[in-house]
């Protein structure tokens, strides 16, 4: 039968078979991705529709300077984490995933005390879009910090080692950095502007 | 017995997430219960419980905690548990939404007789908007899914050859969200109802009472089975074709299901960003729709229609699909124009994004986005009209096979026909400015939609009944169907062109004398269109329970859905089947079968 044609029978031979789910989790993966990112789109577009521009002054710019950095860090730490188990490396993997849900931790961190110190209110439109943004932003962390920890749990005696059994450790992975690129364009919108 | 546990769970879990946010309430010196704020927390963590009861832990999450998966039932019982087979899943959904088209059916009835006569009948105002808002998105939900949700699950897989869909568990999972959006919407007309209509549009949906809480809830939940759905059609459709069914040999139904598919899964986003948005105003304060405090509720009308104008797209894309399929076995011709249609409905998918402000001419937004919207939702009557010409040239000349759901597919020509004419004068902004709020909305909608898609919809369930319950329906039941819900459904509809015209606005509970016989002579025949769906209801049940055993292929069609018993084995097909031809080489000279079916034993050398 011609390759190029897929199919849905089951493959005789299950390397092969295991391959194929990966292709199409990965396809998954992406279209949930760029739906979840149209939420994000409608977000950040409502933000110049209700308050333009703006930015209030009191926005500790420090801070979000450095949660950027942290996050942007964490991406880092996360492709290497992927890196290594795929070359079967699974200790240096489990380290890697360490270090990024710490920074991720950090990331959560910085992201509740700028809350707490706002001296905007939500029922402002920069406060509505300041809140709203970052608070579903971070809800995104955090469910990402999820994944990444039973990712961790589960990855003591080389479950997720080399080939197609690397694949959780590269959704998770992916969605960081998806989690990762929607914050590249929130912070200049919300921080930067003007 | 699952789903008991599952309402148990989720009772338990609406407690427990009130009485958490109660505690914190309390001791932040606040009253314990906040119906808003309450619902918002209370509901997720009550999904969670529901999932959780009806089987999402036994035959799934219980894997990640190191457990094993329970095999799940045969018979009747696994139709009211998650099960993870296509075929069952296309049953639930199928019944599912039958049960609440009947029942959004019946409120339109109550708003008939309600308007029979000017002044107030049978509702009080606030009654009467909530009978109208259930009515709406009862519908709107309805039309939504039941194409994808029933006959895409069931018969796209085995259109193209594959064993199931891509994403099994998925799909379970899409499907047992869909009774917690009923049973919500009925928990919110129980405790008052809500006034907006199935758009929500603030600044009413912010101020107005906490059923709208509710709403939005159902209505975001909605939108998840709609998403996860349209990511399952697309990635079951590139990836789990048999062999040799290449993309211009895909039956026209699976591209209908395609097109619909990519804008469920993109679009989707806007309603639910919309009402995520409504629910922060309501609950944490925000002022997205506050003009006093700088927010805009023209804001809500972007990113609902943003989505809401593709969702009529969800809605009749696979019902073009469908109706093509119809005519095109039932004509014993090939399927006329094949390529154009294919580009058409991928030309409708890439419109469809930037047509959404022509339902705004009258909102007040910018002056300079009136042109650009006119020209832009005109230009969607170029692929529609290619479907349209393929759905005659289909038939012309052919030898029709006059049987109930060959009836509903031409009824559907004619229909979304009155319907596509109509459009114009609401799509050019002159006569939308008039016309803009009144019945004559109501009309075209209801053209485009009940006798677009929903007449799409009986002529596949029609179709494909004997497939999917192994029985053959009556066949003079569904003539009598047929015929009375056609000329009630003209009846109902033609005067409310009128009527609209004359002035009389949409979404009124009470109106001027002057209209009284108009609506008078659209209710008796809304009754009339009420009473098709009472032979309709008989032949189903009926039917199913003992009606004659169907054969293989009833209809002598050449796609594969038609190749295996009624209904299909566990796994589709003993073999595996090899495409070899396009799909409707009806009378072609020296075209070769549609597929190869393979035998159990040939497969080990696949
Ligand atoms: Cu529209």
């Amino acid at each position: 039968m011609a390759a190029a044609v897929s199919h849905s029978h089951e493959h005789a031979d299950p390397v092969a078979h295991a391959w194929h789910r990966v292709r199409i989790n990965r396809l998954g993966l992406w279209l949930f991705l760029i739906s979840d990112g149209a939420l994000f789109a409608i977000f950040a577009a409502s933000r110049f529709y209700i308050a333009g521009t703006a930015i209030d002054p009191h926005l500790n710019q420090l801070l979000g300077l450095a949660i950027t950095s942290l996050l942007l860090l964490s991406s880092f730490s996360a492709y290497r984490a992927e890196t290594a188990f795929a070359h079967g490396n699974t200790a240096h993997g489990r380290t890697m995933l360490l270090a990024t849900i710490l920074m991720g931790l950090l990331f959560v961190g910085g992201v509740a005390y700028e809350w707490s110190i706002a001296e905007f209110a939500a029922s402002e439109v920069y406060g509505t879009a300041f809140f709203s943004m970052t608070g579903m932003h971070a809800f995104h962390v955090v469910t990402g910090l999820l994944f990444l920890a039973v990712i961790w749990a589960r990855s003591g005696g080389g479950r997720y080692s080399q080939g197609p059994a690397v694949w959780p450790v590269t959704a998770v992975v992916i969605y960081w950095h998806f989690v990762d690129v929607v914050w590249v364009f929130f912070y200049p919108t919300l921080y930067l502007l003007k | 017995m699952a789903i008991l546990v599952g309402l148990v769970l989720a009772v338990v879990g609406f407690v427990a997430g009130t009485g958490i946010l109660g505690g914190i309430r309390t001791s932040m010196g606040l009253e314990y219960w906040s119906t808003d704020m309450s619902w918002s927390v209370g509901y997720p963590v009550a999904l969670i419980g529901w999932l959780i009861g009806v089987g999402g832990w036994k035959y799934w999450a219980v894997e990640w905690f190191g457990g094993k998966a329970a095999t799940p039932p045969k018979g009747v019982k696994r139709y009211f548990e998650w099960n993870m087979d296509h075929k069952v899943i296309g049953i639930q959904y199928g019944v599912t939404f039958v049960v609440l088209f009947l029942l959004s059916g019946l409120t339109a009835m109550l708003i008939r007789f309600e308007l029979m006569n000017s002044g107030m009948q049978l509702f009080t105002e606030d009654q009467y908007n909530s009978a109208m808002s259930f009515h709406g998105i009862g519908m709107v939900a309805v039309a939504v899914a039941i194409m994808l949700g029933a006959f895409g699950n069931y018969i796209v897989p085995l259109q193209i050859g594959a064993r199931d869909m891509a994403f099994p568990r998925v799909n379970a999972l899409s499907y047992w969200l869909v009774p917690p959006v009923a049973i919500m919407l009925i928990i919110a007309l129980l405790i008052g109802g809500w006034d907006t209509g199935w758009t929500a549009y603030p600044p009413l949906s912010v101020l107005t009472k906490s059923g709208q809480v509710l709403f939005n809830l159902a209505v975001i939940t909605f939108g998840l089975v709609s998403i996860l759905g349209g990511i399952n059609f697309i990635a079951t459709i590139i990836y789990e074709r048999a062999p040799g069914m290449t993309w211009g040999r895909l039956p026209i139904f699976v591209w209908g299901a395609f097109a619909g598919s990519l804008i469920a899964f993109f679009f989707t986003q806007g309603f639910a960003a919309g009402l995520l948005m409504i629910l922060l105003d309501r609950v944490v304060g925000t002022s997205f729709f506050h003009a006093a405090e700088g927010g805009s509720p023209i804001l809500y009308e972007h990113v609902f229609w943003f989505y809401s104008h593709p969702a009529v797209y969800v809605m009749v894309l696979p019902a073009f699909g469908a109706v093509l399929e119809v005519l095109a076995h039932m004509s014993r011709k090939p399927l006329y124009a094949y390529r154009w249609v294919v580009g058409a409905l991928l030309g409708i998918v890439a419109i469809s994004g930037v047509v959404w402000a022509h339902h705004m001419f009258t909102s007040g937004m910018e002056d300079y986005l009136h042109a650009p919207f006119l020209v832009l939702t005109e230009m969607i009557s170029i692929p529609t009209g290619i479907i349209f010409l393929s759905a005659i040239g289909t038939i012309w000349a052919g030898r029709l096979w006059m049987r109930t759901p060959m009836l509903f597919a031409l009824a559907f020509i004619f229909n979304f026909t009155v319907g596509g004419l109509t459009g114009i004068y609401l799509a050019d902004v002159p006569t939308d400015i008039h016309l803009h709020d009144t019945y004559f909305v109501v009309a075209h909608f209801h053209y485009t939609i009940m006798g677009g898609e929903i007449f799409a919809l009986f002529a596949a369930l029609y179709y494909w009944f004997p497939k999917m319950t192994g029985r053959q329906f009556n066949e003079t039941l569904g003539k009598i169907h047929f015929w009375i819900m056609f000329i009630g459904f003209q009846l109902v509809f033609i005067p409310m062109f009128q009527v609209g015209v004359k002035g009389m606005n949409r979404r009124v509970a009470d109106y001027p004398e002057a209209y009284e016989d108009f609506n008078r002579f659209i209710s008796w025949s809304g009754f009339l269109l009420g009473i098709s769906f009472i032979f309709f209801a008989a032949n189903m049940v009926l039917s199913w329970v003992r009606g004659e055993r169907a054969v293989a292929n009833p209809w002598g069609a050449s796609t594969l859905e038609w190749q295996v018993s009624s209904p299909p084995p566990e796994h589709n097909f003993e073999g595996q089947p090899v495409i070899q031809g396009g799909a409707y080489e009806y009378g072609v000279p020296n075209a070769p079968a549609h597929a190869r079916m393979g035998t159990a034993a040939a497969t080990e050398n696949v």
